[in-house]
């Protein structure tokens, strides 16, 4: 091993170096140039989203526990911008919020971290590597759920999401001994050639699975959900739906696909059911949510049944539709966020009823919102129709019409509650109307990018042929 | 710039033009340039395809393809034959009508004409494109837009009836969609790759039991838009409560698509399927066709009078289509044209009575006739024209239909066909009444005798649309030959 193949590294050492230049900025600035650490911060991590698109190599290191390529670089890539606009839309809550309170590197730090966690669980090459991922990742949430500490709800919030994660990783660490025991081995590749249908395996990977679909939060792993995003300050329930949930279903791709490829007869249909549970939970309870952050929980519980569709097809196929989707899923699900939180700091205001009126008093947040909602139901010429559109393509192309069908039936099942919300802004006269007020800049910023994602990745198409032309390269 | 993609490109340069309008004064402005532009684009359209026919005689004329997603082989690709660009002509009239009927619109005047003209693009991409997955993205970019502009324009129950209206319709488009997909993993059903391409599978004999399968799925997803009976129900709450020129472009042309999906999609490329489930949705159809005259003689409602009118004689468009033959299938095309502008017409001036009067309640009208003469007078032509009085161009289409249905000699078509015919004579009744009792007879209200006029945008709107009425109405050998030869490609896929 030479120093150079270190730089297979390149996000991971740059995003370390982040975290660190933060600490260290925190222990050498005075009070007043505390406030100064968002913009640092949101450079710095500009900078290294940037570098992300130069190419990087395909390759492995330390023995293979740690492996990149070109499909495994751009999600990493992606969820960085995902990151970014993220704390752009959070930057003027730290500012007015936090930074009073001494802690603001801290969260920065924690989300920080728990994006360095997701990077190696998606370029682990064994299982080792993978946990140590899945708890970094995991551990720091928890610390930000509580964030507000001075909230009931947001303790209450973290102890329900320490607890029952805390549950799931040991579910996944002991399916993982499980699948040491059948095989007597760690790495990936490894197991992948040694596996077979046997009792033990399969019980090894239903517990390994139950702990990363309690991270998707799948039926019947869901029930955490709600509850924590309600309680967690909403730019951290925005990184539990969109980032956490988003990486969590690739990284789940990623090892059905090829650690488990053995046991596709088995997991295919434990994916089928779970997906048909989900998307018909998610959506039965999103009908009557009157909070905005529940609301969008069930949804997003909703939307992971729908990725489950393009699990189905173990291919080049379903490798696009599935990474295309989760892209398509940040962007919308943060201009939705976005929007929720930027009213929330105007107004104090999170119940679908007092956003009555909203469209006359506020029309561009109002449009943001459309946009990002209607990209989430998956109207056209939205990219989530795109999203959608070819994951229903991907578990069609292997036969299954009724999923399908259950899947656009669902599709209009949520249609419904979209709607709900366009009803209280657009179709709604309110007198008492959350009153006009202008976005701050970095929101401002954050909701831009958001919606051009929205509106871009869809129509533009040689996006999802560049996803295709490099899905190729793990699954041999 | 080819000839057709301007349909879908100057509609979304007047929306982002309207983005910037201020008031209703240039919002209306914007919107009347943009359509009457679109207008005159559709006349030359016909010219322009009828001189091109003459030299050129593949199926569609003006074809382009562009590559949009290559690795599922998803194309731009668009082109005309004789049916859609008839069609295309007739959504440029009723939009171009819509506009003026509008004129006066207060609140939120700039949404809505965007509404408005997103809704039209995506009826005009519907109809130019000759790719599966474009036409869907262009079908469920019509639908939508009907959301806003029934619940934030309309009136009495407008949300709920929004909320129905767009659920049912993208709810049947969910089940399209299936179908969709099970037409293109057939596509290659004779070696070749898959696609979406209208014309390519076509060509392609895609296996029995699958066409069984999906016939129905596609026809179901289009027929719901049509108004298909038993999933019509969207459709009188939902023109009720629309505001004007949304229940003239709604009932003018979105349910249209219906009839056009299910002749271009379902019954060309799953002709066996059509086949085998032609008599089951016959009598779906033929119910909804009585179903929606009865239903229309028991309204006390203008509004309602005319969804159910519709109801029946769309259910008269999808019967013609299951009879699959050369006849009815071309009385079909003429009675969707027909009912559009018809039916667009009676609902502006149902508009036009209700803008002044604020009642839409039959009994309590009485006597318009000597206040308003020349609503009056349009309304009794539109009145006559629909219940299919010859010189005009409900007759030629119900003629066609109804020739081309005797055609079959069987017991069943027989019986069916003579039931459907006895929808004429209801027609006639409901139709007579009402307009008999809200513009004859004395003036029973005298507030009424103060109403004003029509106004010129008004009355522009209306000659607008009653202008082709009558052209079809004393010419119709030109259309129908235009119309015929387009058809035929259609006939050959039966055999």
């Amino acid at each position: 091993m030479n120093w150079e193949s270190l730089l297979l590294m390149r996000s991971e050492i740059g995003l370390l170096a982040i975290i660190l230049l933060l600490v260290i900025f925190e222990i050498f600035s005075n009070k007043k140039q505390k406030a100064n650490i968002i913009p640092f911060a949101l450079i710095l991590l500009t900078i290294n989203t940037v570098i992300g698109f130069l190419p990087l190599n395909t390759g492995e290191i330390f023995g293979g526990m740690f492996r990149t390529n070109a499909l495994l670089h751009l999600f990493k890539t992606t969820l960085s911008i995902g990151v970014l606009i993220l704390l752009l839309q959070s930057a003027d809550w730290l500012k007015e919020k936090v930074i009073a309170e001494n802690k603001s590197t801290e969260f920065l730090i924690l989300i920080l971290s728990s994006l360095l966690g997701t990077y190696y669980m998606i370029s682990a090459g064994d299982f080792l590597m993978f946990y140590i991922g899945l708890e970094l990742a995991t551990l720091p949430v928890a610390a930000l759920v509580a964030y507000e500490t001075f909230k009931r709800k947001s303790a209450e919030a973290g102890v329900k999401y320490i607890l029952s994660s805390a549950l799931a990783s040991g579910s996944t660490i002991f399916g993982i001994s499980l699948l040491y025991a059948t095989t007597g081995t760690i790495y990936f590749d490894a197991m992948a050639e040694i596996l077979t249908i046997s009792n033990l395996s399969i019980l090894g990977f239903i517990f390994f699975f139950s702990g990363l679909a309690f991270k998707i939060s799948l039926a019947p792993f869901h029930f955490w959900t709600a509850d924590v995003y309600e309680g967690a300050p909403i730019n951290v329930a925005s990184y539990l739906s969109v980032i956490s949930k988003g990486a969590a279903v690739v990284i789940l791709m990623i090892v059905l696909f090829t650690v488990f490829k053995p046991l596709i007869p088995i997991w295919s249909k434990i994916i089928y059911i779970i997906a048909i549970a989900t998307m018909f939970v998610g959506n039965l309870f999103a009908l009557r949510q009157q909070n905005m952050k529940r609301f969008l929980a069930y949804s997003s519980i909703a939307q992971a049944g729908f990725i489950l569709l393009g699990l189905l097809s173990v291919d080049q196929l379903g490798t696009t539709t599935v990474v295309y989707f989760v892209a398509v899923y940040i962007f919308s699900n943060l201009g939705a966020f976005g929007v929720v939180q930027a009213i929330s700091a105007a107004s104090n205001k999170e119940n679908i009823d007092d956003y009555e009126g909203f469209y006359r008093t506020n029309p561009r947040l109002s449009m943001v919102m459309m946009l990002s909602l209607f990209s989430l139901a998956g109207i056209p010429p939205l990219a989530g129709f795109f999203g959608k559109f070819f994951l229903y393509v991907a578990a069609a192309s292997k036969g299954y019409y009724i999923l399908v069908f259950i899947g656009v039936v669902n599709a209009t099942i949520s249609l419904y509650y979209y709607l709900l919300v366009i009803r209280a802004m657009f179709l709604r006269k309110n007198p008492d109307a959350i009153p006009y007020f202008k976005s701050k800049p970095y929101m401002k910023l954050g909701l831009i990018m958001a919606a051009v994602g929205i509106l871009v990745a869809g129509l533009y198409s040689p996006l999802y042929e560049y996803i295709f032309s490099i899905s190729n390269s793990f699954l041999n | 710039m080819d000839i057709l993609s301007l349909f879908v490109i100057v509609p979304v340069l007047t929306v982002l033009v309207l983005a910037f309008a201020k008031n209703l004064k240039q919002a209306r402005i914007i919107s009347l340039i943009g359509m009457a532009i679109q207008f005159a684009m559709s006349i030359n359209l016909i010219f322009a395809y009828v001189k091109e026919r003459a030299v050129n005689s593949d199926i569609m004329v003006f074809t382009k393809d562009v590559v949009w997603f290559e690795s599922l082989n998803i194309h731009y690709s668009i082109g005309v034959d004789a049916i859609s660009v008839v069609m295309i002509a007739l959504t440029s009239i009723i939009v171009l009508a819509g506009v003026f009927i509008s004129w006066k619109i207060d609140d939120l005047p700039k949404e809505f004409f965007i509404s408005l003209i997103v809704l039209s693009s995506g009826v005009f991409g519907f109809f130019i494109s000759t790719d599966l997955f474009t036409l869907f993205v262009f079908y469920e970019i019509a639908v939508i837009p009907m959301y806003l502009l029934i619940g934030i324009w309309g009136s009495g129950p407008k949300e709920n009836s929004a909320m129905k209206l767009t659920l049912m319709l993208m709810g049947a488009s969910a089940v399209l969609s299936v179908g969709i997909f099970g037409i293109y993993f057939n596509s290659n059903a004779d070696g070749g790759a898959l696609t979406f391409n209208i014309l390519e599978i076509a060509k392609v004999n895609i296996p029995l039991a699958a066409q069984n399968i999906f016939f129905p799925l596609v026809f179901v997803g289009f027929a719901v838009i049509g108004a298909l009976f038993p999933f019509h129900t969207w459709s009188p709450s939902g023109h009720a409560s629309a505001p004007t020129a949304v229940s003239m472009l709604h009932a003018g042309v979105l349910m249209k698509l219906g009839g056009y999906g299910v002749f271009r999609i379902a019954m060309y490329l799953l002709p066996l399927g059509a086949l085998s489930w032609s008599n089951f949705f016959l009598v779906l159809s033929a119910t909804g066709v009585i179903y929606g005259a009865f239903g229309a003689i028991m309204q006390k409602d203008l509004k309602y009078v005319n969804a159910y009118a519709s109801v029946s004689h769309l259910g008269l468009v999808l019967f013609a289509l299951l009879m699959l033959n050369k006849t009815a299938w071309n009385g079909a095309i003429i009675q969707s044209l027909s009912h559009g502008l018809l039916t667009a017409l009676f609902f502006a001036l149902i508009g036009m009575v209700y803008g002044r009067t604020h009642t839409r309640e039959i009994s309590k009208l009485s006597g318009l006739m000597k206040i308003l003469p020349f609503i009056g007078a349009i309304y009794v032509i539109t009145g006559l024209a629909y219940l299919g009085l010859p010189g005009f161009s409900g007759f030629v289409a119900e003629m066609n239909i109804f020739v081309g249905a005797f055609e079959h000699p069987d017991m069943f078509h027989r019986i069916l066909t003579i039931i459907v015919v006895s929808s004429i004579v209801v027609t006639a009744v409901y139709i007579l009444r009402m307009v008999g009792k809200i513009m004859m007879g004395p003036i029973t209200n005298d507030e009424y005798r103060k109403l004003p006029k029509a106004t010129w945008y008004e009355k522009v709107g209306l000659v607008l649309l009653l202008i082709p009425v009558v052209i079809i109405g004393v010419m119709p050998l030109g259309l129908s030959e235009m119309i015929k030869a387009s058809i035929q490609p259609f006939l050959e896929r039966l055999l």
